[in-house]
């Protein structure tokens, strides 16, 4: 209490120094007045008396320096005057300024936004309420794809009922195609948009409030409901011009009135979670009871456990459910088939768990960013304190205590990375914000990155750790350093300037061995992604293009459930589709052309497991079935697949016998329990059951990685469209123009075919190819800038020492070269003495190098972590880059004038 | 040795200042100084100026008060009187004082016989 009261009588003296220090020198003046007047009443003379008075007192400045002490904040005081003097010093000194103020802003700058992206990645929860209560339930990851991670209705259903461990169990509908939602305004071409069909209760389950209007409830997914739809943010915003009174207002949604019930809020982003690098724009209620009940495995399941529950607890009981829970109720025999394939992990390993590894690398490489910076700048600032060092002998020998010099040395520092650190922020939310756009990058959660408090914070700790890392190093080494040597000191050549020498060096050699090691991990993520780009996808990306084709069977023709029906369905859509493709075709430019129902690296999914006719699989093989394409003649070819055998034609239709094509891997497998004459599949029969007449495999193709470009190939088996029900179709173009250009003539003939064809996106299959590759691209690009930016600064750090060692040495190089040495000889030494720092750092970065790569090699491709062609590569750069640094300060040397050199001194 | 001054002892300056002002009421800077000179016959060595860091410290604490008024002899002067918390804490301070002085006291008095080991036996 008075202990607070003191404090702020002392703050308040701090800000009334003048009013205080005016009564102050009353006061001394009454007293010495009193004295005197008490010596005169005594009879000293006047002028004695005052000067006995003086001495009686002691020094009048010491008494009033003590009594300020005494009364006010002088540590603040002496702040203030040391934040004057360092502003006075580096405004005089602007290069200097400006280059430590760079070097700093773009270490700290990359640290604060590599912070974020861990912390919203890594260390922060996810974006809901409770979110450690959130888990992602599927089975453990495997090569058939979505189908495996996905359940039934039935499934579902069970094992919502079946558990106890959970506030509730919700899902999705895992394969929504972009471009699902078509919105109808006026008469113009429908405007694609893509939902996602949640189970009602998914948003209580994550614990989303809407921003206005509702969400979803139980009846509006019963049969005959009511159709509703929920808008993300973005889309009210961006389609409906943030229409405040959007609640109720009914809009055509594929074809039907569709209400708005509701806008999330700005912070929910279902893709940002579940689909990175995918942009979602509306939920709509899935109907468990409707059609869906016997599409398979299509729902994703995320259940809230009860609080206090353990995820330990909640995976026992998910094992002992599994195997009650049945694919379809009706048959008995798919019961137990999810029998250890019901596994719940945390929702946020699901989501970033996979990234933890490159999330630790990249922050690594801040951090060695920001040690290159600190020992760049503890460089510059010896540098000048060597220039210095006169003037704070002679603050000391002014009395200036050793501790008062440290302390303005660190004033320095701290005002530098202060200045740095503003403009490392301000860099950091420019790349922040630009990340934030980047919603092609396949990561999560990037439209949640923000500079929040957390990353002040942070901002606020670098700061002050990184002017305590370069400022104290050379504040001890001036303040340490003998008062009269640096007196004495005439700087070239003497013991002093050596010791500084020397201590610049070895930090030299610590920059450049911090800069190798950045170089090798980005060398080696470099080489992985051109490893990844040179993977054998099975298709030829380049110079395909895709387009989603709006097409709807005639209602008239049934739902397809009796086998009349199915008939005149699929022969319907050859009949669509044949001369469509057959006008395509013949557009100036296209190669080749054709339509499926999934694309690579897209969705996916699986019909079971046929088999060779006659053999029979060993019972209990826990394998999935390979992925199911429904293509059309063409396809193949326009995707840049090779076949052997023949493709499918358009005379291979309902009428004609059943036919498919698999790919290497799965009919490799197959020929492993058929005896095929040579292995041969082409020809034989595939069955999936005993009384199935069987399908005639006319074709094996190459092996296409559908599910990611680094993981292994999966299986593939391919159904001809007329003769087999396929989702959306997507029309994909091979063709010598550019999409753009192909784009106009494409999407004529789909409108002249269908004048109800929205206005789809022509998209690069390249795109597909890049959007799984993006996580990696991404990572590679932020190492690879940073270690450009190690480079560059490693390149300061040599330049600077040399070019220093070759002013203090110019009267040296001034005597040889008069007694004979030739330019080319001085620039040699030089040259020779900077490649042996830098050489030593290489080595010694090498080193640790070869240590520290295993750490990195889980996220490295088809490439040793101690790859030679890296190591090399990044020698000779580095190498190469100090030569260059060094070759300008050599090149100085040598331009050395004998006559100029000598007089100088 | 008694012909030198005594240096102050950190502290006691304060001490002095406080029990000056509890003993004689209401004084000014160069009457506290002064005071202190004539109790101390002159034994401690003080330099009248430091009186004044002493006084800000004790004001700042709550312990002294001070008001400005005029002199005896017509001048104008500030003038300092202990306030109940200072006299509070003279009251601790003293006894703490008085306290340390015994002990002090007996550590000199002690016999240098005294000092073998306490007994062998």
């Amino acid at each position: 209490m008075s202990g607070l009261k003191q404090l702020r009588r002392r703050v308040w003296a701090f800000f009334a120094k003048k009013a205080l220090d005016a009564e102050l020198e009353t006061e001394l003046e009454a007293h010495l007045q009193l004295a005197i007047d008490e010596y005169i009443e005594r009879g000293v003379a006047p002028a004695e008396a005052r000067r006995l008075a003086l001495v009686q007192f002691g020094g009048i400045q010491q008494a009033r320096e003590k009594q300020r002490e005494a009364r006010g904040l002088m540590q603040i005081d002496i702040l203030v005057r040391d934040l004057k003097y360092t502003g006075r010093k580096l405004m005089r000194d602007p290069g200097f300024t400006i280059v430590a103020v760079l070097i700093l802003a773009l270490g700290i700058g990359a640290n604060i936004a590599v912070f974020s992206v861990v912390n919203t990645l890594m260390l922060r929860p996810l974006p809901f309420p409770n979110a450690q209560e959130l888990v992602w339930i599927a089975p453990p990851p495997d090569k058939c794809g979505l189908s495996c991670a996905t359940y039934s209705t039935d499934a579902y259903d069970e094992f919502r009922v079946g558990s106890r461990s959970y506030q509730d169990v919700t899902g999705y509908f895992a394969f929504s195609t972009p471009g699902n939602l078509k919105l109808s305004v006026g008469n113009d071409a429908p405007i694609p948009a893509t939902g996602i069909d949640v189970i009602h209760n998914f948003f209580n389950v994550l614990g989303v409030q809407p921003q206005m209007g509702r969400l979803f409830r139980e009846e509006d997914a019963r049969n005959g409901a009511a159709p509703v739809i929920v808008l993300t943010d973005p889309w009210w915003r961006r389609q409906f011009n943030a229409d405040p009174n959007i609640i109720g207002k009914a809009f055509d949604v594929n074809g039907k009135q569709t209400t708005v019930i509701g806008v999330l809020p700005r912070t929910f982003d279902f893709g940002a979670v579940f689909a990175p690098g995918t942009k979602v724009d509306a939920i709509t209620p899935l109907n468990l009871y409707g059609p869906p009940r016997n599409w398979g495995n299509i729902i994703t399941l995320i259940g809230r456990m009860k609080p206090g529950v353990t995820l330990a607890q909640a995976v026992h009981e998910a094992a002992v459910v599994a195997p009650t829970m049945c694919w379809n109720n009706r048959y008995a025999n798919s019961c137990g088939q999810y029998k250890g394939a019901v596994i719940p992990v945390p929702l946020k390993n699901y989501v970033t768990g996979r990234l933890r590894q490159s999330l630790v690398v990249l922050w690594s490489a801040v951090g060695m960013i920001l040690l290159i910076a600190c020992v760049n700048l503890s460089n510059l600032l010896l540098a000048r304190a060597a220039a210095r060092s006169k003037e704070f002998a002679m603050r000391g020998a002014l009395g200036a205590g050793r501790g008062r010099i440290v302390r303005q040395l660190l004033t320095e520092s701290l005002v530098l990375s202060g200045a740095g650190a503003v403009f490392g922020l301000m860099l950091a939310a420019i790349v922040i914000a630009w990340l934030r756009t980047q919603g092609a990058i396949a990561l999560p959660l990037l439209s949640q990155l923000q500079i929040d408090g957390e990353a002040l914070g942070w901002t606020l700790i670098i700061a002050i750790v990184s002017a305590t890392l370069f400022g104290l190093a050379p504040g001890l080494r001036m303040a340490a350093g003998n008062l009269h040597e640096a007196l004495k000191d005439s700087g070239p050549g003497s013991g002093q300037s050596r010791k500084h020498e020397r201590l610049r060096s070895a930090l030299v050699v610590s920059e450049v061995a911090l800069a190798c090691m950045l170089l090798v991990g980005a060398g080696l993520l470099l080489r992985s992604f051109l490893h990844v780009l040179d993977v054998e996808l099975g298709f030829q990306p380049a110079r395909a293009a895709a387009v989603t084709v709006d097409f709807n069977d005639d209602p008239k023709l049934g739902d397809g459930s009796s086998h009349d029906s199915a008939k005149a369905i699929l022969d319907a859509r050859a009949a669509h589709f044949q001369p469509l493709l057959e006008r395509i075709d013949a557009l100036p430019g296209v190669q080749a052309a054709g339509i499926t129902d999934f694309l690579p690296l897209s969705g996916n999914r699986s019909w079971g497991l046929p088999y060779p006719k006659g053999v029979t699989l060993p019972k209990n093989l826990h394998i999935s079935g390979p992925l199911v394409y429904v293509i059309s003649p063409g396809y193949l070819r326009a995707m840049g697949t090779r076949i052997r055998g023949r493709d499918f034609n358009w005379s291979d239709n309902t009428s004609t016998r059943g036919v498919i094509m698999i790919n290497e891997s799965y009919a490799k497998w197959l020929a492993s329990y058929a005896h095929w004459p040579n292995n041969d599949p082409v020809g034989q029969v595939l069955v999936n059951d005993d009384k199935d007449p069987g399908m005639l495999v006319v074709g094996v193709t190459d092996d296409v990685h559908t599910e990611s470009v680094e993981g292994e190939n999966g299986w593939q088996i391919y159904y001809p469209w007329p003769q087999n029900f396929g989702g959306t179709p997507q029309l994909v173009v091979r063709s010598t123009l550019p999409p753009a250009q192909l784009a106009t003539s494409v999407m004529a003939v789909l409108r002249e075919a269908n004048t109800k064809q929205t206005a789809a996106e022509f998209k690069p299959i390249e795109n597909l190819v890049d959007h799984a590759n993006s996580p990696r691209r991404f990572f590679m690009m932020l190492v690879g800038m940073f270690a450009a930016l190690g480079l560059l600064l490693a390149a300061l750090g040599i330049y600077g020492v040399i070019s220093y060692s070759v002013t203090r040495q110019t009267q040296e190089i001034g005597i040889r070269m008069a007694l004979g040495a030739s330019a080319s000889h001085v620039r040699k030494r030089v040259l020779v003495s900077t490649l042996r720092l830098a050489t030593i750092g290489v080595v010694l970065g090498a080193a640790a190098s070869i240590l520290t790569a295993r750490f990195i090699s889980s996220l490295l491709y088809d490439t040793s972590p101690w790859d030679a062609v890296t190591y090399a590569g990044m020698a000779v750069s580095l190498l190469a880059i100090a030569a260059l640094a060094g070759y300008i300060p050599a090149l100085r040397a040598s331009r050395i004038d004998p006559l100029v050199a000598l007089r100088a001194e | 040795m008694t012909g030198s001054k005594l240096d102050l002892l950190q502290g006691t300056l304060d001490l002095m200042v406080l029990q000056t002002l509890a003993a004689m009421g209401s004084l000014h800077g160069y009457g506290i100084a002064r005071r202190i000179e004539q109790v101390s016959s002159n034994q401690v060595l003080l330099n009248q100026g430091t009186i004044y860091a002493s006084l800000v410290r004790l004001e700042q604490r709550g312990w002294i008060a001070s008001q400005w008024g005029v002199s005896d002899n017509n001048r104008k002067a500030r003038f300092y009187s202990i306030t109940r918390p200072g006299r509070k804490r003279l009251a601790e301070d003293a006894h703490h004082w008085q306290r340390l002085t015994g002990v002090m006291d007996r550590m000199f008095r002690m016999d240098p016989a005294a000092d073998e080991e306490p007994g062998k036996a």
